[in-house]
């Protein structure tokens, strides 16, 4: 192999809790809005939980015609648009790309859970009769964001989706990362989504005692690092970015937001939903993904967390953060996002890659909403931006996304 | 036009998505209307459950234009 291939972030897309681009999510999170409310999407009334953060306003004529929109779940239309968003920005079709060497890797957690519960459903009513629409299994399957995404653009490179639970996003974002360093594509649409807000999805979530029940205060349920956190809060969307290779964005004269520099994957082998309360593969894919970059703690500005305000994992983290940062981890800028945003499962690394960007761009971090009464067992000399935002220059910034499984994954991005 | 025509007709419109004035009865779904195969199959599904009959793999290959499903539902629906 020749040296490796640096590579850039050229385009950014979402349609989050916050807003339904990349400019308006960033107007959420730099106000510190809540996107939790009462769900809509189904009658809540007889479950623990009654409220999740969705995208709002959301209407699939707006970017579809009904035709083509019937045949993706709500999970792939999210990627759609989110992927629309930032090959718009990246201005990559303009540019007379060859379309051979643009891949799409995206992330999702769970797929088109919707299409699989009605489905079932249907069937369940009926005379035991099978009438299984043929765009079911289509639409089902995690890797049809993907493959809808390229058949919509013509990018005929490396295609496939990463299902890692709630890392599945950063997982996407770092094999997109291997596969432009490795010369197997010159440009990669990657990010993830997820669209889990059903009757199944709240209701096994609830069954794992893993979100929040504050039914009488949605905004303010989400509140990772706080004493009175009661779980986390079932968000919606997509966050997509568009990677190249240096050489191939600048030749094009090309829009650089930043460089992404590393990712660092790992595995706790430990429980199958609990965190590692020692925070051992934490620690390792944080050290993995500075290893991969080539640089030392001391650089990052800011760490957006994983910190899904649960009561364990937010702890888990913190101590694995000041185990890997030693003295710095005090001067770091660290937030969860999901104090807004909820928590997306696998779509989460994709917002939070495009929150981590922003927040360089914009020399400005978002803050952990929510932050009223601090956990004294978590260490509070760290500034988690509480509630407000903070100015910082972000040069270098960390993503960390955790995923039931056991799955650890952490990028770092740098500007130029 | 009879009820089921209309019917037939409305479902058309409906699952591919087509303006009234394409679904003429020389019209195929697959040539002119735009279907793939997957929108044909969901098509004669939705034929079975509006007109309560079912129509075996065989006779549904023979069903590729507007005017046929018509005659073939004009003649077997209950």
């Amino acid at each position: 192999m020749s040296s490796i291939r640096r590579v850039v972030v050229t385009g950014l897309g979402a349609i989050t809790p916050l807003g339904n681009t990349a400019p308006a999510y960033w107007e959420g999170l730099r106000t510190g809005t809540s996107g939790a409310a009462t769900i809509t999407r189904f009658d809540p009334t007889k479950f623990k939980t009654r409220f999740a953060c969705e995208v709002k306003d959301y209407n699939p004529d707006t970017y579809f015609d009904r035709k083509e929109h019937r045949k993706m779940d709500l999970f792939t239309q999210f990627a759609v648009i989110a992927s629309d968003e930032a090959i718009a920005d990246s201005g990559l079709l303009e540019s007379g790309v060859d379309k051979d060497r643009v891949g799409v890797i995206w992330g999702s957690g769970i797929g088109g859970l919707k299409s699989l519960q009605e489905e079932c459903f249907q069937f369940e009513r009926g005379d035991g009769t099978p009438r299984y629409s043929p765009f079911f299994i289509p639409r089902m399957i995690a890797d049809s964001s993907s493959g809808n995404i390229s058949i919509k653009n013509g990018f005929r490179g490396p295609n496939f989706v990463t299902t890692s639970a709630c890392a599945s996003s950063n997982d996407a974002i770092i094999a997109a990362f291997n596969n432009i360093r490795l010369g197997l594509a010159d440009a990669v649409v990657t990010g993830g989504s997820e669209a889990a807000i059903t009757e199944s999805g709240v209701g096994g979530f609830n069954a794992l005692k893993a979100m929040s029940e504050r039914n009488d205060d949605p905004a303010s349920a989400s509140r990772p690092y706080d004493k009175d956190r009661d779980g986390f809060v079932l968000g919606e969307g997509a966050g997509a970015l568009v990677l190249e290779e240096y050489e191939h964005a600048k030749a094009r004269g090309a829009k650089i937001y930043c460089e992404l520099i590393g990712g660092g994957m790992s595995s706790d082998a430990y429980h199958i939903t609990a965190p590692d309360p020692s925070g051992e593969g934490v620690v390792l894919v944080m050290k993995n993904a500075l290893r991969d970059a080539g640089i030392q703690p001391e650089e990052v500005d800011y760490i957006n967390t994983h910190g899904t305000s649960t009561p364990l994992g937010d702890g888990a983290e913190i101590k694995a953060i000041e185990k890997v940062f030693g003295a710095h981890a005090e001067k770091l800028n660290i937030s969860s996002t999901k104090s807004m945003t909820g928590h997306l499962l696998g779509g989460a690394g994709g917002i939070e890659a495009v929150a981590c960007i922003m927040a360089m761009q914009n020399g400005l971090v978002p803050p952990t909403i929510n932050l009223s009464t601090p956990d004294p067992e978590i260490n509070q000399a760290l500034n988690f931006t509480p509630n407000t935002a903070q100015e910082r220059d972000v040069r270098v910034a960390m993503s960390n996304t955790f995923g039931f499984g056991g799955h650890n994954t952490s990028v770092i991005f740098r500007k130029l | 036009m009879s009820e089921i025509a209309e019917k037939v007709k409305a479902i058309i419109i409906d699952k591919l998505g087509v303006e009234a004035s394409e679904v003429t009865p020389e019209a195929s779904f697959t040539n002119d209307l735009g279907a793939d195969s997957l929108d044909t199959v969901e098509l004669i599904m939705e034929f079975e459950k509006e007109f309560n009959v079912s129509i075996p793999d065989d006779q549904a290959e023979n069903i590729g234009t507007v005017g046929q499903a018509i005659s073939y539902l004009e003649e077997h629906a209950k």
